[in-house]
């Protein structure tokens, strides 16, 4: 069976010229890039020269750039290391749809003394940014929101709160794993202090990330015992990951263009065709301004769990912010503070595109999602028709 | 991805007895759209007094359509009492085992079966009505709901009755109270180790008090509070006045004063002590040394 692959906001696949780029670095350049002899130092050239790729796409200095084990790591490491770089102040602001590797964070903090404030957002996934306004005061640690959506795939104003949060003294991270590589980011012209990004969800292997940290932010380090990437995380570099992240960047660069206008193009032809033959169904999130790969539709009246399970049966890998699908027992948080009625919550599914999906899979999906949504709503006790 | 048996897989992709009888000698309806699943049961008796025919119509996941097309199949040609001996485990073995997370299907089933008898025996076509204290405000479940699962199905731990009936597996707030019950069905039976709850001390010195009086709110508060858009902060300890403020939703909340901190206040007096009281904060009046002293 083929597979049809549109989870990429779960994780992609490793682009060839990544795999390729890593090969070297297992059983011949194996070096550790610390030691004094020039077998390590080639690879301390290597790791190097990803450094200045990521550096490129991001668009600021190699110094500002430490690797690490992916996104989870990058969040915990910025929030803790800021919170301890200011410790007389106490509060950190944040919004309710981050991912849990920000919001779970701050929220075991409250129990450390710290004040979390969490912006609710609009039915569009928009952050309030009067609340936000509002939040930021002397006593302000940190303001952590997310670049972009991985549910919905809305975009937030981050730059513009970068800049509020900056004018007030605060220090600003966000957690950019869903959009470096799919939107033009500039740190260079940027008030963003501190930001996230993930290795895997832009075709680099998983266990790989980034932490790029503003000059002269204050920022503690999370991992010590070593004096790897300059003092500021310690632990020896995972070469061949480092080196296939920096190739990566280096491609996401070229095909930023496709991105968006052949992945956009792909992802709307996608959303037209289901919204069309499924009736009572509908796009959850700012379709204004999201991200051009990410589509989520709820189906009314039926369950996540086995809209996937059916498509599954012809290869198509999507997600859903069902209750189900996560082990949990109750839907999306993301949906639930949009206030996306149960009667959808629970039947949404996001499919996320890639440059490498083609037309024709998207083709296939329209052809058989329909027949999937009728099945289960003949099932369905709430549909009466 | 979820673990299902092929027996799961083959009632979920061919459930039987999909539909609605007309007239049916008994209706059951259980569950909802905002709990995530949700199950419609008919059935129909012969002259026999067997049930010759029973469909269903499930809203849910795999396991719930999979369990409601197995409870079908067991109750047709049973007589009502016959029926009534199906339990939630006679569902999950049929199917070969469930995934634990899943176990609240087959207990959506039976559910829905009791209903479905009622409703034949009193005409009653009232929903699940709640009976006894609710403990799960996320889920609607009731005490006698908990003792009842943990009874039948043997559990021992909290998680399991989140497993079974969901209760607990919202907001978490009711997990102390649901190791209560277990504890007060199984009596001494209890190996597993029970979830965290703040132990009260001996000898209560001062960092005692204020750390367990951090957990209890932490752990037996703050939970419930969230799942409803607030918050609270612990301010101060004065002495065994425990100071807090209700953020967000619960600030606004005009019953905050006579619902809240009355929660607050019964779970420190139950986990730390029972001299604790408890005072919301009040802006700038807030002068150390007031209060009941």
């Amino acid at each position: 069976m083929n597979i049809v692959y549109f989870d990429n906001n779960a994780t992609t696949m490793v682009a060839p010229e990544v795999f390729e780029s890593m090969r070297p670095f297992f059983c011949d350049n194996y070096g550790n890039a610390s030691s004094m002899h020039s077998f390590g130092g080639s690879v301390a050239k290597a790791v190097s020269n990803a450094r200045e790729q990521v550096a490129s796409l991001l668009g600021c200095d190699a110094s500002e750039i430490i690797f690490t084990s992916g996104g989870t790591e990058s969040d915990n490491a910025a929030i803790m290391g800021t919170l301890v770089s200011v410790p007389d102040r106490r509060k950190i602001i944040t919004t309710r749809v981050e991912h849990p590797a920000v919001l779970e964070v701050c929220r075991s903090l409250e129990g450390h003394g710290y004040e979390v404030v969490e912006i609710g957002v609009d039915k569009n996934g928009r952050v309030d940014m009067d609340q936000l306004t509002e939040a930021i005061d002397d006593d302000t640690a940190l303001v952590s929101v997310m670049y972009a959506n991985n549910e919905t795939g809305t975009i937030f104003p981050v730059e513009k709160i970068a800049e509020m949060a900056a004018a007030k003294g605060v220090a600003f991270h966000t957690d950019a794993v869903q959009a470096v590589g799919k939107l033009d980011i500039n740190l260079s012209k940027s008030a963003i202090h501190v930001l996230s990004m993930s290795g895997h969800k832009l075709h680099a292997q998983k266990g790989v990330g980034i932490l790029y940290v503003k000059k002269g932010t204050r920022l503690t380090p999370f991992m010590q015992g070593g004096h790897q990437e300059g003092g500021r995380r310690a632990g020896t570099e995972n070469v061949p990951a480092i080196v296939g992240l920096g190739k990566a960047c280096e491609l996401a660069a070229e095909n930023m263009e496709k991105e968006k206008t052949f992945v956009r193009a792909l992802r709307d032809s996608l959303e037209k065709g289901i919204l069309e033959t499924c009736p009572d169904s509908f796009v959850n999130g700012d379709v204004e301004n999201r991200l051009v790969n990410t589509t989520n539709i709820s189906f009314e009246f039926i369950e996540g769990e086995a809209i996937l399970l059916m498509m599954d049966r012809y290869g198509i890998c999507a997600s859903s912010g069902s209750a189900c699908t996560s082990g949990s027992l109750e839907p999306s948080h993301v949906l639930r503070a949009m206030g996306v009625p149960f009667t959808a919550a629970h039947g949404s599914i996001r499919f996320s595109l890639s440059r490498y999906n083609t037309q024709a899979q998207v083709d296939f999906v329209i052809d058989k999602v329909p027949a999937v949504i009728n099945r289960l709503r003949e099932l369905s006790p709430f549909v009466t028709k | 991805m979820w673990d299902y048996t092929e027996k799961v897989k083959d009632h979920f992709f061919n459930p039987r007895n999909v539909g609605e009888i007309e007239n049916p000698d008994g209706v059951g309806e259980v569950g909802s759209l905002a709990c995530g699943d949700a199950l419609k049961l008919t059935f129909k008796l012969g002259k026999d007094g067997k049930i010759v025919d029973a469909k269903f119509k499930t809203f849910g996941c795999a396991s719930a359509i999979a369990s409601s097309s197995v409870l079908t199949e067991l109750i047709k040609g049973k007589t009502i009492d016959e029926a009534m001996n199906v339990t939630n485990k006679d569902i999950a073995e049929y199917l070969g085992g469930l995934p634990d997370q899943k176990m609240h299907c087959s207990v959506m089933g039976r559910e829905a079966l009791e209903a479905a008898v009622d409703n034949y025996k009193t005409g009653s076509t009232e929903k699940r009505k709640l009976q006894g204290k609710v403990v799960c405000n996320c889920f609607g479940v009731t005490e006698n709901e908990i003792a009842k699962v943990v009874m039948e199905n043997n559990l021992h731990s909290a998680e399991e009755v989140t497993n079974y009936c969901k209760a607990g597996g919202g907001c978490g707030g009711c997990k102390g109270e649901i190791q209560k019950i277990i504890e007060r069905v199984q009596g001494d039976k209890i190996t597993d180790a029970p979830v965290s709850v703040p132990k009260k001390a001996g000898r209560l010195t001062n960092i005692k008090k204020m750390q367990l009086v951090q957990q209890t709110i932490n752990e037996q508060v703050r939970p419930a509070l969230r799942a409803h858009g607030g918050n609270i902060e612990l301010v101060d300890i004065v002495g065994n006045k425990v100071i807090v403020a209700f953020r967000g939703m619960c600030a606004q909340c005009k019953l905050a004063e006579f619902t809240m901190r009355d929660v607050v206040e019964a779970k420190l007096k139950e986990f730390v002590s029972d001299e604790l009281y408890v005072e919301e904060e009040t802006g700038s009046a807030n002068e150390p040394g007031e209060g009941r002293e």
